[in-house]
This record gives C-alpha cells, structure tokens and sequence, in this order.
C-alpha cells in the first residue's frame, strides 16, 4: 500500500464509524428518550399511544390503593389537574402520600398512566428537581431550593 | 487548636500551589534552571501542608469535634471508627478534600519520581498540576470550607446518611478520586508536552504506568460503585445509565482508549498527536465528572443533597481547564512532529480502531447524559434519557469492538497477517460458537441474548489465551521450553491477556441477567416461593434493634430439592435521628449466582410483601472487573512499564534530556 492509501484506508474506517455512531445517536435520542410532564401538562397536550413519558408532581392525598396488591393504584397532582397511576411492583422506600414523585409509563386511551416504575430518591430531604420546578410553578409548593 | 493548625495549612497551600504553578512555568519558558528547580520542592511542600490539613479534618472526626460545622452535620459521637474516617469524604467538603490530597499526592509522586525526566517537562507538567490544585483549593476555602467553626456546638452530631454508612461505600470514593484525579498527571504531561514542544516514545513511557495507574483504580471504583447501589439500594439492578454513573464511566472508557494508544505511540512512535489529545480528553471528562456530581445540575437517582452555587464555581474551574487544555491543544499541536502512518491491518491499526469505537461510545454517552440539560436549558422541555437510549447508541459500539478485540490482541505489529490471525483464532472461535449452541439447545425457549453474549465472553477469554497459547507453544511439546517461554513473556502481554479476559468474565455475568428471575410476592409463614432453581419460604418476620438504629425485617428459608440451604434476611432499618427507611436486601451466594431478597411491607396481618430475584452468574459482572484490575496491576509490574521504566531508557540514550534549541 502506498502512504496515500494508508491514510485514505484509515480515513474512511474512521469516517465509516463515526458516521454510523452518529446515525444511531440522532435516531435514539429522537426515538428513546422520555418527556416530563405535570398532570395539567396532559390536560393540554395529546400524548400518543404507546409513547412513554415521566409524569411528576406529588403523591394525591387519600389516593393510594394497595388492595389489588402487586398492583397499586394512586394519583399523581400538582394542584391543578390529577392523573390516577396504575403500577404493578413494589413501592419505593420514600414513597409517601403528600410526597414529591415521579412515575414512567405509558399514558392508556382512558387517560390512565400505566407505570412501571415510581422514582424516589436517597436522600428525604430531597425533591426531584423536576417536580420542585413543576410545583413551584404552579405555587403549590412553597419550599426553599431543592437542597 | 488542630483545627485552625488544619485550616492555616489549606490556606498556606493556596499560596504554595501559587508557587508550584507560576515560578517552574515561568523557568520552563525562560529556561531557567533554579526557577524549574521549584517546582519539586513546592510540590512536596503542597503535598505535606494539605496532608496535615486532611489530618487534622480527620482528628475532628474521629475526636468527635462538634464545634466543627462539618463534624456536627455527617457525625455521631457513637459512630463506628471505620465510619468516622470515611465519614470524612461522604460530604461535599470532605470530598472535595479527599480529591485535593490525591490530586497534590500525585503531583507528589510525579516529583519523587521525576529524576530521570528532562529538567524543563517536570517543571511544566508539576506546573499544570499545581495550577489544578490551585483551583480546587481555592474552591473549597472560599465555598466549601470543612473547617467552619458553628457557634454554639451541640452535644452530639447528626449522624451520617445511613446508606452512606456502609464499607462498600467508605472504600468507593477514594478509589474512584485515585481513578478520576490519576488521569490528571496524563492532563499535565501533556500540557507540559505542549509547552515543552516535543513529544515521542519517551513521553509515551512516562506516560503509560500513571495512566494504568489511574485506569486500574477508576474500573475498582466503578465496580466497587455499582456493587455498592446493587446492595445498598434494595433494587436489584447494578447499572442504571444513571448521570453519576455515566460521569465516572466517559473517563473510564477514554482512558480505556488512552492507555490503547500510549502503546502505539510507545511501540511505534505513532499516534502521537492524537494521543494528546486523548489525555486532555480524559481528564477533562473527570473534571466533568466531578462537575456533575457536585454541582447537581443533572437530576440522578443518585442525588445527594448538593448546592447549585458551588456549581458555577467548579464550572469555571472546568471552563478554564478543559477550555484552556484544548485551546494550548489547538495553538501548538501542529508544532509537534507528526508521527509515522501504519499498514491498517497491524497490531496499531487495530488499536487505531480500538479508540475510535471507545472515542465514539463515549460521545454517545456524553450525549446521553449532558441532552436533557442542554434540552431544558434551550427549550425548557424536560425530558429523561435512559436505557433504550443506551442500549441502542453505546452498547452496539462496545458489542462490535469486543467482537475485535481478539484480532488485535493477535495481529503482530507494523504488518500483520490477517489470515494467519483467522486461522490461529478458528479454535476459539468455533469453541465459542459450539458453547452457543449447546447453552440456546439447553435453554430453548429463553432469552436468545443470554447464550449470544456468554458466546462473546467466551470469545473474548479464548481468545487471549489463544494469543498467549501461540506465543509460548513450541512447535514440538517441550515442557521446559513452555516454562521458560511463559517466564520469558513479557509481563505486560499477560496482563493485557488477563486484562481482555476479565473484560470476557463480566460480559458473561452481563448476559446471564437476561436469565434472571424476578417475583413480586405477598407471602404469609410457610408458603413456597419458586425463584429461579430455589424455593423460598417466609419463616417469620422480627422486630430488633442494633447500633443506632431499629428494624423489622423477614427471615426466609431456602431450599432447593427439599435440602436446606439456609437463610435470607431482608429488613427496613431507621436509623437513629432520621425519619425514613432504608431497604437492606439480603443476599444469599450460590455458585456465582445470588438469590437476593428486598422487603417492601410487612402488612398488619403479618404477611410481608418483598421483591425476590434469582440472578444466575451475577458474581461474574464484578469478578470480572477485579480481574481486569488484576491485569493492570500485572501489566504494571512489567519492568518495562514501570515508572522508573523510561528513566532508565532516558539515561542511557540521553535522547530527551535538555530542551531542543
């Protein structure tokens, strides 16, 4: 091979790689990332079948509904609209009524957040920023910076 | 007394750095003999002073000093020794601490190190390290100090997270700061490079055991980390593509990807611009890393408590490092001699591609992980980028680049033979495949990725002992020739062997997930639960108290085949002083698989509703990891990786001593 080749040959390999890995970054970050949104978020805006999405806010009082256990029942609200959860597993640790949350599912045609998981976080004095934001905005929540 | 000796000292190595930073850099340009000769002793002088400050934050600790702010808000006078030393660095200002001991350890030990190098790139490099230190300094006295006095001490502390309060969590910190802060020698050399004007295989070699270094810690610190949240946080998962973990993990295969090149730029005085490059990269991916950790700019399932004003301060400090580092880059690359090209199919061609796979998996967790900030920041959509992302962008690349990994461990240098490479590899391969083939027959009807992925560790395993196989196996069998050529195997070429099949190892325990088994149950005394190959029965729930805290948990008896194997214990523990519940999962060995059990309720009626998983091969993931360390740690042992490696080659040749004209 000559140095021309050489070059030319290491050149399109590189190209050839970075090209593809690029390809794959714009579809992915179009096809598999997850949107946030608030209960009154939803009220406004049509979310398609089958998409996923974070729903955040706080844990409706009085809501939840362990009966039909591993299945559990509550609603999500940031004061103004609520949105009833459906998730089969098990709760995390700082999971609480009144408490900042944030649930990932699919939204059902009966406006219904089919959930397979329920985020909370380590520390209790912390609130996902996501929800502090979205409650704060809605002056729901009147608490200092999340800590 | 101890405390202001501690907070005098911090403050006296604000001004040392100062001289570490300025006086070496100004010899260096001027050429000055006895102004280069500073940076040595600076260094050692920065080292002693932080070391007894680090010591004396340590003697609030373990004096139980509750006059100290910091003590008063992560102690408790009856905490455990071992938690009162790592209670240091579980907070944001011990941290910070512990990250600038390392940092100013290492530049300690580039200088001890430094009396083969040339006169003019230790002072540069001990120059850059000081100017590092010099931020970080600065950053935890003006935002971040530990030694704040409170006015009116409390008889006792507030105790430590309780989940922060574990020895899996008081070794992981230090051994991912050696990992991350390691990488900031590879950061200086090159700067120092760049000031310096010259580069070639001498740098490589000065370069090389301080990135092993470096690279071995960080993948004992990730291992260690993700066993840790495995454990600690009762959800059974060890990887979450979670922001903390991907800031530790781009470092990590960054300097995966440079520790690949310094061989080629050792080897065959190529690659050199681009390995470079690569250092400031690696670093400045740790600098990011610990940016995102300690500012909390990114919402993390990890989040700890921490505070978006010192954010923009360790922003800046990342601005003028990873801006500065690239702009140096920019200015002086092209005056650095480029090196030779190579035939693309040889041992540095194949390690060219070795890099671009690691160079591209990297920006697309980079990607990943830095999209929904700048999304939030641009258009204030909130949005959450998780493992779909990850395992349709990364984990392609790694899958591609494992499948090459045993032609390039093969290939010989300059030219290689791509055929003759098949051939000796076919044994490995085919023993790979038939393995797929045996383990989809057995396992007919589950997850086609399990035996697909054990294949590819297979691949990865035989493959280096192929590699190993060829080069001590006579043409006629001699056992003596096979001892005397395995002693006589450089011992570098085992560890990278050892280093490739570790790598072999945790695939297999990553595809083995796949087989996992997962039950949600509500389960009453008695009753039999089928996990996975066991049966799992609830003996009976308890009530008890330990040191500091209470729990009520639930004791479970395994069988298998009506034996009895033991028991699982699972409990919600609350600790003393804080109002919510931590999780502690039992965990129960058999074989390399867990069975792991995580208590969720127990209800009024005494049933208990928990989470059991039965994870065959899971042991493997992080078995893995030790042995890949392993094999950095026996690379390093070679003598001719070793540090003193290229004083040696420096003295005799004289080929970098003294600054060309």
């Amino acid at each position: 091979m000559t140095r021309k080749q050489k070059r030319l040959s290491l050149i399109a390999v590189a190209g050839l790689i970075l090209a593809s890995s690029a390809g794959l970054i714009l579809y992915a970050l179009n096809d598999r990332i997850v949107f946030f949104y608030t209960p009154s978020d939803l009220t406004k805006q049509v979310i398609g079948p089958g998409t996923r999405v974070r729903i955040g806010g706080l844990v409706d009082l009085g809501s939840v509904d362990k009966s039909a256990f591993p299945i559990i029942k509550f609603a999500i609200t940031d004061g103004d609209a609520k949105l009833s959860v459906v998730y089969k597993g098990l709760l995390p640790d700082l999971f609480r009524e009144g408490q900042g949350v944030v649930s990932e599912g699919v939204i059902t045609p009966d406006h219904v957040l089919q959930a397979d998981a329920v985020l909370a976080k380590h520390d209790e004095n912390y609130m996902p920023k996501e929800v502090a934001d979205a409650l704060k905005e809605k002056g729901v929540w009147q608490g200092g910076a999340p800590k | 007394m101890i405390i202001e000796l501690g907070h005098y000292a911090l403050i006296l190595a604000i001004m040392t750095t100062f001289v570490q930073c300025v006086f070496p850099l100004w010899g260096a340009v001027r050429q000055d003999p006895w102004l280069q000769s500073m940076a040595r002793i600076s260094a050692f002088v920065t080292f002693a002073l932080v070391l007894l400050s680090y010591g004396a934050l340590t003697y609030a600790y373990l004096s139980s000093d509750f006059s100290v702010a910091n003590v008063v808000l992560n102690s408790h006078s009856t905490k455990p020794l071992i938690y009162k030393i790592s209670g240091v660095w579980s907070n944001h200002e011990g941290s910070m601490m512990l990250w600038v001991l390392i940092l100013v350890f290492f530049a300690a030990l580039v200088a001890f190190r430094g009396d083969g190098m040339p006169e003019r790139l230790l002072a540069s490099v001990l120059s850059v390290q000081g100017a590092i230190a010099l931020a970080f300094l600065i950053f935890i006295v003006l935002t971040s100090n530990p030694f704040l006095r409170v006015g009116d001490p409390p008889s006792d502390g507030q105790g430590l997270n309780p989940i922060l309060a574990d020895p899996g969590l008081a070794i992981h910190p230090p051994l991912l700061y050696l990992g991350y802060v390691g990488f900031s020698v590879a950061f200086s050399f090159a700067i120092g490079a760049l000031i310096h004007g010259r580069i070639d295989a001498i740098w490589a070699r000065f370069v090389r055991p301080w990135t092993l270094i470096a690279w071995i810690f960080l993948t004992l610190g990730i291992a260690m980390g993700s066993y840790w949240a495995y454990y600690e946080l009762g959800w059974g998962g060890w990887w979450f593509w979670d922001p903390v973990e991907n800031a530790s993990l781009m470092p990590w295969l960054m300097g995966t990807a440079l520790l690949h090149s310094t061989i080629v730029m050792e080897k065959r005085d190529a690659l050199k611009v681009w390995t470079i490059l690569l250092s400031i990269l690696t670093f400045s991916l740790s600098l990011l890393g610990t940016f995102l950790v300690r500012s909390g700019v990114i919402t993390s399932v990890h989040s700890f408590a921490s505070d978006p004003g010192r954010g923009l301060f360790i922003l800046g400090i990342l601005v003028v490092f990873i801006g500065g580092g690239l702009l140096m880059f920019a200015l002086r690359a092209s005056s650095l001699r480029q090196g030779g090209l190579f035939a693309p199919v040889s041992r540095e061609g194949a390690l060219v591609l070795n890099n671009l796979f690691l160079a591209a998996s990297t920006v697309a967790v980079l990607v990943g992980t830095l999209y929904p900030l700048v999304l939030e920041t641009f258009s204030g959509a909130k949005i959450s980028v998780g493992a779909p992302y990850f395992n349709l962008t990364a984990v392609p690349l790694f899958i591609i680049l494992l499948v090459l990994v045993p032609f390039g461990q093969s290939l010989a240098w300059k030219r290689g033979d791509l055929l003759g490479v098949m051939q000796k590899l076919l044994f490995a391969f085919g023993m790979s495949v038939l393995a797929v083939m045996i383990i989809f027959a057995f396992t007919i009807g589950g997850p086609i990725m399990a035996p697909v992925g054990i294949g590819l560790g297979l691949w990865m395993i035989l493959g280096s002992a192929t590699d190993i196989f060829t080069r001590i196996w006579p043409l006629r069998f001699d056992i003596g020739v096979i001892v005397a050529r395995a002693w006589g195997l450089p011992r570098s070429a085992w560890g990278a062997a050892l280093a490739h099949a570790g790598l072999g190892i945790s695939v297999i325990g990553i595809a083995a997930t796949a087989w996992g088994v997962e039950h949600i149950s509500i389960t009453k005394a008695g009753e039999k639960i089928l996990v996975g190959p066991y049966t799992v029965a609830l003996e009976a729930s308890f009530k008890r108290s330990g040191q500091g805290y209470r729990e009520e948990g639930a004791r479970f008896l395994i069988t298998r085949d009506n034996q009895s194997l033991g028991a699982l214990e699972t409990s919600k523990r609350v600790h003393a002083g804080r109002e919510m519940p931590t999780t502690e999962a039992g965990i129960e060995t058999f074989g390399l698989g867990q069975l792991y059990a995580s208590l969720n309720e127990i209800l009024p009626d005494g049933r208990v509703s928990v989470h059991l998983y039965w994870k065959p091969l899971v042991t493997l993931i992080w078995g893995g990891s030790l042995v890949m360390a392993l094999g950095g740690a026996l690379s390093l042992s070679d003598r001719r990786v070793r540090i003193t490696a290229a004083e040696r080659v420096s003295r005799t040749t004289g080929k970098s001593r003294g600054a060309p004209a």
